[in-house]
């Protein structure tokens, strides 16, 4: 029987020449992730094990963000914690604060050139599922399998079955990646994937960018998804060419494809024509609904951003649609590029001139408001819209406030016209 | 082994930002996050739950972030078991690592009301709901898994079977 590309890489890194859905493996990691919320515990539980050194400290990312530059002692505790252990130990991937290599954990890990293809990734943080818009294999974990991986370099997985998504036909003006994980999210339901792959494939992926592609992989969870996979194609090729010269140039990367008679679950075909500009109304991320079917509601507040929304290509096109307009005058609107590169690249391409003159808030790279954190927590009565990944009750503040989540378009739309909107009202 | 517990109930999709939200991930103190645990969908809960306590729940629990403050601050808590429809993967795993017993049994989930008594064997996998008179059968864990939850989690497990 065939495999999947998800289940060939997961044979490759255990050892073994085939996998089927349901056998329990143990596989070799290529990197493992922490942040500053899940590291410290992980450290905490490293050293009760009586670890004393990383398998590996070239494969080991540790990358504060969640709640950097610290939004209180308690935080700054966390971050001092997870400092002090990269010195010691001397961790490869371990940034500083402004530095050029700094930023989100899930937009520089492949926009540094850290994971590539084929790579078999763990990170706790459930949006590790990110880099399968590479093709790699990635899947978020809590603490305790953090601590045994960064110890160990191995650790035990569960080899899932998978949904083929087939796409064709290419997405109508102003629609994005974005769009479109919301609306299969909206389709299958927040459990529609559970402990399963998303594995994308059709003549529709020409038109989703590697920014796209890197978007709907990090959403996958959102439907419950274990990981979710692009096969590699010309787009991958020419984004690794660029992230990662040197490792491309000798071809230290691995394409895996599907077999033909590999298994799968269930098959969902999308025509992106068919794809509206998508949100996800309050509570819950499947809550999905046609932007332009929304237009009644106000906003206070919207952010662009976060792991999800915050790569060059989500700062560009908002800078683009935002060029020469001002937002509402009773919203704030908070953008924040995903790295330090992304900020020095959008300063001197004037985006942030754009942005400060249309009155935006401009931050440093930090998860901050996607969480509740800092940087825009929102009051009781409040509404936000927000290109992050998450609008569970609370998620962003007060029990009372309200997230709807949606692409940079209808985001940059929203913030312009005081109200949930669309990029050809302005 | 052996739990008996009054239930605490709670529908579908039940995230980890309502078990523990990130305002108060800033410390993974068990003490601080039991304080707060469940509380944007339960303001009650930290005041009324006692030790050996039951958490059931519906589909997809736990849903959402990796935090393992989540299940850590619900067995801080003082809950015993928590019986699900289904839960979410990451959760899932982190309950496990953690030592907080979880089953999934949907027929327990659904009949299983607001302060039912529930007795539950891990071995057996046989949940009963003493108030209604009511047996449910859900599938046990093996007995290095329930090995795993009887020690206290993954860390207390292996200074068990390594002898640190």
């Amino acid at each position: 029987m065939g495999m999947t590309i998800t289940q060939k890489i997961l044979a490759d890194h255990a050892g073994v020449p085939e996998v089927k859905a349901g056998d329990l493996i143990e596989a070799k990691l290529d990197y493992v992730l922490g942040n500053d919320v899940t590291t410290p515990p992980a450290i905490k539980i490293f050293k009760e094990m009586g670890f004393d050194k990383v398998f590996d400290k070239e494969r080991v990312c540790l990358i504060q963000d969640h709640f950097t530059p610290n939004k209180d002692i308690k935080s700054a505790e966390l971050c001092k914690t997870m400092r002090c252990f990269a010195r010691e130990q001397e961790v490869r991937h371990f940034y500083e604060l402004g530095r050029h290599e700094m930023g989100i954990e899930h937009v520089i890990l492949p926009d540094n050139g850290i994971v590539l293809p084929g790579d078999m990734v763990i990170g706790a943080d459930s949006h590790t599922c990110t880099y399968g818009a590479l093709g790699a294999f990635s899947t978020g974990v809590g603490s305790t399998d953090l601590a045994c991986a960064m110890a160990r370099g191995v650790t035990w997985f569960r080899v899932p079955e998978a949904i083929k998504v087939v796409l064709k036909g290419t997405f109508n003006k102003f629609v994005t990646g974005k769009d479109l994980i919301l609306h299969i999210i909206g389709m299958i339901g927040v459990d529609g994937a559970l402990y399963k792959s998303l594995e994308f494939e059709g003549e529709g992926l020409k038109s989703i960018s590697m920014a796209g592609r890197l978007t709907i992989c990090n959403m996958a969870i959102e439907c419950g998804a274990k990981n979710a996979i692009f096969p590699f194609d010309e787009y991958t090729l020419r984004y690794i060419a660029k992230t990662n010269p040197a490792r491309f140039s000798k071809s230290q990367y691995k394409i895996y494809t599907a077999d033909e008679d590999a298994e799968y679950a269930q098959t969902i075909e999308i025509d992106l024509s068919d794809v509206p500009l998508t949100v996800a109304l309050p509570s819950i991320p499947s809550n999905t609904c046609r932007a332009e079917d929304c237009k009644d509601l106000k906003i206070d507040q919207v952010v662009i951003g976060s792991c999800t929304n915050g790569r060059l290509e989500d700062i560009g096109a908002a800078a683009e649609i935002l060029k020469g307009l001002k937002v509402h005058e009773n919203v704030r609107c908070i953008i924040i590029p995903g790295s330090q590169k992304i900020y020095r690249y959008a300063l001197e391409a004037g985006w942030l001139r754009i942005f400060d003159d249309a009155g935006c808030v401009i931050s440093t790279p930090t998860c901050g408001p996607c969480l509740g954190g800092h940087m825009g927590v929102l009051a009781k009565g409040e509404r936000c819209v927000s290109t992050t990944n998450r609008n569970f009750v609370g998620r962003m503040g007060d029990t009372g406030s309200e997230v709807i989540l949606s692409g940079v378009p209808v985001a940059v739309a929203s913030a312009v016209l005081g109200r949930v909107g669309t990029p050809d009202e302005l | 082994m052996i739990v008996t517990g009054k239930a605490f109930k709670y529908g579908d999709n039940v995230d980890t930002d309502v078990i523990i939200p990130a305002r108060y991930l800033n410390s993974s103190d068990p003490e601080h996050l039991r304080q707060h645990c469940m509380e944007d969908i339960d303001k009650e809960f930290a005041a009324t739950v006692s030790e050996g306590d039951i958490l059931v729940a519906g589909k997809n629990f736990g849903c959402g972030s990796s935090r393992e403050h989540a299940p850590v601050a619900i067995k801080a808590s003082g809950i015993s078991l928590v019986i699900a429809e289904s839960f979410a993967r990451i959760f899932f795993r982190n309950c496990i690592n953690v030592g907080l017993a979880i089953l999934e049994c949907p027929e327990a989930a659904a009949s299983i009301q607001k302060d039912d008594v529930i007795k539950a064997d891990f071995d057996t996998g046989i949940i009963e709901n003493v108030t209604r008179n009511e047996k449910y059968q859900s599938r046990p864990f093996p007995d290095f898994i329930n090995g795993i939850i009887k020690c206290g989690g993954l860390v207390e497990y292996t200074k068990d079977r390594t002898g640190i």
